[in-house]
């Protein structure tokens, strides 16, 4: 793997991250299996390095724009899991007041706008914050999430078109996983994706997605010329959903394989690959690094309850929000 | 009678036309294999092969515009648009191409094309997975709109709408997909423009579109025990409107409430609300009520979801008051 950072401190930061996206989700699809939870959740297990490789690249102030499978941007971007599992259950200290849930889930403090259930509905959210940045000449870069799937909305062009146009510091991080809901990527996606960028003259650039070291050394370079009036950029991530294209999709192997799934469990996981390599260069210990999951753990858990026992919105609150005062 | 799925009666109207019609085709995202997220066009694939299946990518406006492009030379398109929601994404595609041309032409061109999508709240799905927009399309002259209340109306309706020459768009109640009715195994079709009575009553109309016909069904058993006698109408296609069954209704009961579940304001229950007031006014005793959707986004939280839409019991206490005389304002 490439070395990105040099600071211990930061590539503990990295894995802490990737297994609290890891540990939510498993959670959360619990909540789904007791039943706990409203409605349908689409789960990021698999894709944590995209997420934190990216969202580590980033400060504070720079803004992100997340898709239907949100929760590993969020987490990735900084929110708490408190607020997160309270959102998931409808409950009114969720990030969103319980008015969003999974699809819509989002700490805004941090800069996320927002996850979004249109397939490609915040790409000019995203580049039309890129162009807020430029005019009013702040150096922050926006990032936009979105799937392979969401490469076929035709938004995506025309705002290209006019980030590029214009130069503007939007990083669009396309999450490959090979599917969108139940076909595959080469069934919906003619030629090239990176091509595509590359047709409106915006650097395009592949990175392992399951490599976080890889996605955030290449995510730095990008963002730093990004501030620098360089961009914008395309980066395609490959990478695997290790669920179902939502959690009640379950039966799936009339349109991928049981081996298929196996061999990116097995061979290709992200958290498992960043644990060894930090073993390996004398960063932590398993112990240590045993002693962080159980942590993680033990917050989500606590999280998980808390969650549980607090309150649901007053029904008063059903007509706020819908204006601005 | 032997009873089936909302699901399945589409599947065997799609099924059945396009055995009878080889110009007939499906076009949608997952419809193939999948048949689609609801599972509702389940094994046509395997019957009809992916020439006549097709599985899209996520370009909305752009399949919706081949649909167009082939209803106006020769095909049947039906698409099936996986959520009400993103008619928004389509919108130029049906309101300035579909339902334009045959005007803009004089009578010479045709769009027969059906775009099948859902609509419906109450499945936790949030504000961008939960919204009834037939108000939206409704608006749209050349367009026809049906609302299929049963497992049986939405058999009868599609099979009339594929063999249409207009686009016809039609919005099934997602949360109806399971629910089963008796459905006739010989064939039959629904003509538009041609409301069901479903329940007859004297003391008060409730006109309802959709699954909104169940709550207004449930509303009036419950009436019936406080001896109220409330007459259910279902109008099945909001465009064309049987304006004719609805105002013999009105002049016989003299009051009424009309059900929808789009947002209430500047919605379908506006306009019929508005017709019976202009054509039955000096028949009623009461001003004809709307009930829609609140006026807000669908929020998630089920607390908040489940105030959004009109229920059994609204109807109920607002149709006593109608027939007490009382003065209700509209929420
Ligand atoms: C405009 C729009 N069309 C269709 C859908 C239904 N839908 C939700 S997710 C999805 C697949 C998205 O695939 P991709 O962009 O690859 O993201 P992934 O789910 O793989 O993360 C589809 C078709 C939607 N939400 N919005
Ligand atoms: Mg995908």
């Amino acid at each position: 793997m490439a070395k990105a950072k040099t600071n211990t401190e930061d590539y503990l930061r990295m894995y802490a991250q990737m297994v609290r996206i890891r540990t939510f989700e498993d959670n959360a699809n619990q909540l789904y299996l007791s039943a706990k939870m409203p409605g349908l959740t689409h789960m990021y297990s698999g894709e944590e390095a995209v997420a934190v490789g990216i969202c580590e690249a980033l400060t504070d102030s720079d803004r992100i724009t997340s898709t239907h499978r949100g929760h590993g941007h969020c987490v990735a971007k900084g929110a708490e899991f408190g607020e997160m599992f309270c959102e998931l259950l409808g409950k009114e200290e969720g990030y969103c007041r319980g008015k969003g849930g999974s699809m819509h889930i989002a700490d805004q403090s941090h800069g996320n706008l927002g996850a979004n259930a249109i397939v490609g509905g915040s790409m000019g959210i995203a580049t039309g914050s890129a162009l807020r940045a430029k005019l009013q000449g702040s150096d922050d870069v926006t990032v936009c999430f979105f799937g392979d799937g969401a490469t076929a909305q035709g938004l995506w062009y025309e705002v290209m078109n006019m980030a590029a146009l214009w130069k503007l510091p939007v990083i669009y991080a396309c999450e490959n996983n090979g599917y969108s809901e139940y076909t595959k990527t080469e069934e919906i996606a003619a030629g090239s994706i990176t091509a595509r960028a590359e047709a409106f003259g915006i650097e395009a650039f592949t990175v392992d997605g399951q490599d976080v070291l890889a996605v955030n050394e290449l995510t730095q370079k990008l963002v730093t010329r990004a501030r620098k009036g360089e961009g914008p950029f395309f980066m395609e991530l490959m990478t695997y959903r290790y669920h179902g294209h939502h959690v009640g999709d379950i039966n799936r192997e009339y349109y991928r394989s049981k081996d298929e799934e196996k061999d990116w469990k097995e061979n290709r996981d992200p958290i498992v690959r960043f644990r060894s390599w930090l073993v390996a260069e004398g960063i932590a210990t398993e112990a240590e690094i045993e002693a962080m999951n159980a942590e993680i753990e033990t917050d989500a858990t606590e999280a998980v309850a808390y969650a549980e026992a607090a309150h649901y919105p007053d029904v008063s609150e059903v007509d706020m929000h819908v204006y601005a005062d | 009678m032997r009873e089936i799925t909302l699901s399945q009666a589409v599947n065997e109207a799609i099924a059945e036309e396009m055995r009878r019609d080889d110009t007939v085709f499906l076009m949608g995202e997952d419809v193939a294999e999948a048949g689609t997220p609801f599972k509702v066009l389940s094994g046509l694939v395997e019957e009809f092969g992916t020439e006549r299946v097709i599985d899209t990518p996520i370009s909305e406006p752009g399949f919706v515009g081949l649909a167009v492009g082939a209803a106006m030379t020769g095909a049947r398109p039906i698409v099936d648009l996986m959520f009400g929601d993103f008619i928004y994404l389509v919108m130029d595609q049906l309101c300035n191409q579909a339902a334009k041309q045959h005007y803009m032409s004089g009578g010479k061109l045709t769009v027969p094309m059906v775009l099948r999508t859902n609509m419906g709240a109450t499945r936790r799905s949030a504000a961008q997975h939960s919204q009834s927009l037939q108000a939206l399309v409704a608006h749209i002259p050349g367009l026809k709109v049906a609302m299929p209340s049963s497992a049986y109306e939405a058999k009868g309706l599609l099979k009339t709408a594929i063999r249409d020459n207009n686009p016809v768009v039609i919005f099934e109640d997602k949360l109806m997909y399971q629910d089963k009715a008796p459905v006739p195994e010989e064939e039959y079709l629904i003509p538009f423009g041609e409301a069901h009575v479903k329940r007859e009553g004297s003391d008060i109309t409730l006109i309802a579109t959709s699954s909104m016909v169940q709550v207004a069904e449930k509303a009036a058993e419950m009436l019936a025990a406080e001896g109220i006698n409330a007459e259910v109408i279902d109008p099945r296609t909001i465009v064309p409107l049987d304006e004719a069954t609805l105002l013999e209704s009105v002049k016989k009961t003299s009051r009424a409430i009309v059900i929808d579940e789009g947002h209430q304001s500047y919605g379908v229950t506006a306009e019929i609300a508005s017709r019976l007031n202009e054509k039955a006014f000096y028949h009623l005793d009461a001003p004809v009520l709307r009930m829609g959707a609140m006026d807000v986004p669908v929020p998630f939280s089920p607390v908040l979801e489940d105030i959004t839409v009109p229920t059994p019991e609204g109807v109920v206490e607002n149709a006593r008051k109608l027939c007490a005389g009382e003065m209700i304002h509209a929420a």
